[in-house]
């Protein structure tokens, strides 16, 4: 077996465990042991396994295409296997007159000795649907991402589901809800559902790893709104409670406002190319020959992968045109067919089909927003911490949120520089407001959410500014750092049960683990480290988010606002993270009830947490020899984004600068020093304010209180939208009530009073006059009867004599009638 | 005018007034038949004791047996009949059976009355009167 059959065996068995474990649990939950306690141990066994067959494929990854030091030069390989060598030829011819050859160049040549083994295999499982060119297929899509994600996926996944068949121990028996008040005054009591919980959890993980190793945009779409169901399922684990209700709707109901966005973004591709496969698919078009993907679509081998509006938007973009030739040739098809082909590239220049690539772009991009909790879209997230810890650690933080971030990097070669810029400046807006509104949170979950949120726009912002490899990266260290946070802040309040940090403090002492290894998520998600030696997994990461931005910010002056973003929130997120772990865990206890019954948590809680923040502080190295995450994505970048885009469309002239500049000595240093700074002045002011008490943090609020108002509320978005969307909403909703109420109702009540009465007049007609007639003939019957049973008598002599009269009758009447015949 | 034809109707005169003067025939059968069958007759309708009632049913069947054999004279067959002219005996010999039957469950019935009802008035008998 190869490597191209070998990935999509593992990978889809990998792939389809949880679905085993979800079925199983579905059906035999309950009867798993005692209240389903088992259940637990299926699931974690299903998600090892997916771990196993992730780290064999990975494995087997890493023995094909060893990870070389010299990482953006290989972008080569990923070109599809059976085109890698066919095109070189053009790459040089076209190069020439390219207008962004110069940085390119030097990236491709060099390319092309690494394009020997492709670097990305694509195929189907199952085709749903074939009609003409179209096609809907199950399928896979695998390259150096997709594997590293699912090792990734799979580890996260494994920890939760250890970490959680310890926290979940209450659901075992029955529980009574204390934050349920029912109408008599009591709190809820009901059965546990632990079954449940791990039913939905592997459920989820099934939907996450069909996102990820989805071959087509179809194929995503169904795993995305997957994953979206489950996440209702788990935000509502407690759906008595009216708030954990409340946010799974919310969830569910933002995120299908981003997915309006997205079926957009699909019925573009969609219509003008009649695909949404990413990759080529041989012996899959008309006489059998390849079907191009999307990729190749975009960014065809030809003109060496630059990005330009393909063939079918063009045309579709200028469907007049293209049927008036129809229509001048329209005796001779194979004419018109020639000149339509000839002419697209003059329609092109014109600029036909640049608004649809547009459109496609950030319709893909609004899902994203709605799943990763981008600007406008983020309020569902905070909300969503309602659920249980290990989902918020697992679902809504370290995998399903970091799903749009994921699809916006499987989708980067189709995104012009103007969707980009849209991402980046979506990016830079959540990541500022997140960062801002987690500054004054006092739930510790709500703080860790905001910062999920900011996180996430960072890596939207690193993507959107041309950093692929950044924003991947980043999203792959914050996954580990930002569930180790959760669990940890889950530690916290499984021993404290609470979640408000200002009755906790001085939780150090009794749980050394726990604060321990926040202490590592803490320095992690900050990029803590020695600038130029070695840090913690989130110091190369956001160095690398950092050096992009600026590169951007001087290749575009116009938009540098995105540099100080950046770097502004790096400075946010140091406060914010070490307001937290000096709120919760140094100083003296403020709620001594508390801090007195306050414990370490059991072993089977700390031992992910210590394998997480193993993780968290490795996850960035680059070991001797080149081997690490970096350059591992560097082989699954997409053909043609290493080098510098340059266009002019609708935000005026943009330079997406080329990652491997952002490498080079004077950005990075400044870059690395800047993260650096505002890093070390963002937690010496969380010191002063929390540890050392220099600064009262009551003053600050008392000075800037219309500021901290602002902020403690959220910037009000919620009322916003309360007032923009939900109150409207429920205004046309209450007219259409009463509209159906008022019209509709009375209306049909009006017929049915209508017809109401015509009934009781046929059923008059029915009583007196139909029955009357049938009843009187039964009378007359039954009378009769009553009559003739008098003749009836009983009396032999009686019958004896009626007999001899009657024939004496018989006699004399016939003697009277035959009279004449007998006379003779 | 003779006793037998009094208060008939004078058209039924000349039916009954060779009687007396002819030899003895099947006419003289048929009314000493007719005889039995009225008395019988009579006897069914008048009596209330269900033994009486049970005679007055032999006295129509022998009625009836006695018309069997007259008709059975050879002065009515016709020559040549290829019969042994035993045809109204045999039949008068099977009534005479059947009556022996029927004068049995006729008693029985009479018997199992007479224990329910202590009474054999046939007047009595009206329980499945309408």
């Amino acid at each position: 077996m190869d490597l191209a059959s070998q990935l999509p065996m593992l990978l889809g068995l990998a792939w389809l465990a949880p679905l085993v474990s979800f079925v199983a649990i579905l059906f035999f939950g309950p009867r798993m042991g005692h209240h389903g306690k088992n259940a637990a141990w299926v699931a974690t066994a299903a998600i090892v396994t997916s771990l196993g067959l992730s780290l064999a494929a990975f494995g087997i990854w890493l023995t094909a295409h060893p990870v070389t030091a010299v990482s953006h030069d290989s972008h080569g390989a990923a070109v599809d296997g059976h085109a890698a060598d066919s095109h070189d030829a053009n790459e040089h011819e076209s190069h020439g007159n390219e207008a962004n050859a110069d940085h390119g160049d030097h990236a491709d040549h060099s390319g092309q000795h690494a394009a020997v083994v492709p670097a990305a295999y694509s195929g189907d499982w199952y085709t749903l649907y074939q009609g003409g060119s179209l096609r809907l297929s199950i399928g896979w899509y695998i390259d150096a991402l997709t594997v590293m994600m699912f090792v990734v996926v799979t580890f996260i996944a494994t920890c939760i589901h250890v970490y959680a068949s310890g926290y979940m121990h209450d659901e075992l028996h029955d529980v009574t809800d204390h934050e349920v008040h029912l109408s008599d005054g009591g709190h809820l009591h009901r059965p546990g559902r632990f079954p449940r919980f791990f039913q939905a959890l592997s459920l989820f993980c099934f939907s996450m790893l069909g996102i990820l190793i989805a071959g087509n945009l179809a194929m995503v779409f169904i795993f995305w709104e997957l994953v979206g169901i489950c996440s209702w399922f788990l935000i509502g684990f407690y759906f008595e409670r009216k708030s954990a209700s409340t946010a799974a709707n919310k969830a569910f109901i933002v995120n299908r406002v981003g997915d309006f966005g997205m079926l957009i973004g699909l019925m573009a591709l969609w219509g003008a190319l009649g695909t949404l496969h990413f990759a080529d698919s041989p012996a899959a078009g008309a006489g059998g020959q390849t079907a191009p993907g999307l990729f190749s679509l975009v960014r065809p081998a030809e003109s060496g992968h630059a990005l330009q509006v393909p063939d079918g938007m063009v045309k579709f973009a200028n469907a007049s045109g293209v049927s008036q030739i129809a229509l001048d040739n329209a005796s001779r098809p194979g004419d018109g067919a020639n000149e339509i082909a000839s002419r697209i590239r003059d329609w092109r220049s014109e600029g036909y089909g640049r608004w649809l690539l547009f459109i496609a772009g950030v319709g893909i991009f609004c899902g994203c927003v709605g799943k990763s909790a981008q600007f406008p879209l983020f309020v569902w997230l905070p909300d969503a911490m309602e659920g249980p810890t290990p989902v918020s650690a697992l679902v809504h933080s370290a995998t399903m949120v970091a799903a749009g971030v994921y699809l916006v990097g499987r989708f980067y070669p189709v995104l012009t520089p103007d969707v980009l810029l849209v991402i980046a400046v979506i990016g830079g807006i959540t990541l500022f407001i997140a960062a801002t509104i987690a500054l004054v949170a006092n739930d510790i979950k709500r703080v860790l959410a905001y910062s999920t949120v900011s996180q996430l726009g960072y890596m939207m912002l690193a993507l959107g500014v041309g950093g692929w490899s950044a924003g991947l990266f980043h999203l792959v260290t914050h996954a580990f750092f930002k569930s180790l946070l959760f669990l940890c802040s889950g530690s916290v309040i499984h021993a404290c049960h609470t979640n408000d940090m200002r009755k906790m403090g001085g939780l150090a002492r009794v749980m050394p683990w726990t604060a321990g290894t926040m202490l590592v998520g803490c320095l992690a998600i900050i990029g803590a480290g020695i600038p130029f030696v070695i840090g913690l997994s989130g110091y190369y990461s956001k160095d690398a988010i950092l050096a992009q931005a600026l590169s951007y910010s001087q290749a575009n002056p116009s938009w540098s606002i995105l540099f100080y973003a950046v770097a502004g929130g790096a400075f946010l997120t140091a406060f914010y993270m070490f307001r937290l772990w000096f709120m919760t865990f140094a100083g003296a206890p403020r709620d001594h009830h508390i801090a007195d019954h306050a414990h370490e948590s059991p072993n089977v809680m700390v031992v992910p947490l210590v394998a997480l923040s193993v993780l968290a502080i490795v996850a960035g190295w680059t070991l001797p020899g080149g081997f690490g995450l970096a350059n591992l994505l560097e082989q699954a970048r997409p053909a043609g984004t290493a080098a510098t885009m340059s266009d002019s469309f609708l935000f005026g002239n943009l330079t997406v600068p080329a990652e491997h500049l952002s490498h080079e000595g004077a950005i990075h240093v400044t870059a690395t020093l800047t993260a650096f700074t505002t890093a070390a002045a963002g937690v010496l002011l969380a010191a002063m304010m929390y540890l050392w008490r220099i600064i009262s943090p009551e003053m600050v609020a008392s000075v800037f209180r219309p500021i901290y108002s602002f902020l403690a509320n959220r910037w009000y978005f919620d009322e916003l939208y309360n007032a923009i969307f939900v109150r409207p909403v429920f205004a046309v909703a209450s007219l259409a009530s009463g509209t159906d109420r008022g019209v509709i109702d009375r209306l049909i009540d009006g017929i049915a009073w209508s017809a109401r009465q015509l009934a009781g007049f046929d059923a008059w007609i029915d009583r007196n006059l139909v029955d009357g007639l049938v009843n009187a003939t039964a009378t007359a019957t039954w009378n009769a009867g009553l009559e003739l049973k008098k003749l009836q008598t009983g009396r032999l002599r009686q019958y004896v004599m009626f007999i001899v009269i009657g024939t004496v009758a018989l006699f004399v009447l016939a003697s009277m009638l035959f009279r004449a015949a007998l006379a003779g | 005018m003779n006793l037998l034809t009094a208060g008939l109707p004078s058209t039924a005169i000349p039916l009954f007034a060779g009687l007396l003067d002819a030899p003895v025939g099947v006419a003289h059968y048929l009314v000493v038949g007719a005889i039995l069958f009225t008395s019988g007759v009579v006897c069914m309708a008048l009596k209330r004791n269900a033994l009486g009632v049970l005679m007055g049913i032999e006295l129509v069947l022998n009625g009836a047996n006695v018309n069997f054999v007259a008709f059975s004279s050879p002065y009515l067959r016709g020559e040549g009949s290829a019969s042994l002219g035993l045809d109204g005996q045999l039949i008068a010999l099977f009534v005479i059976l059947l009556a022996a039957a029927e004068a049995a469950v006729a008693l029985a019935i009479t018997l199992n009355f007479y224990n329910n009802h202590a009474t054999v008035d046939i007047d009595q008998a009206d329980d499945l009167k309408g």
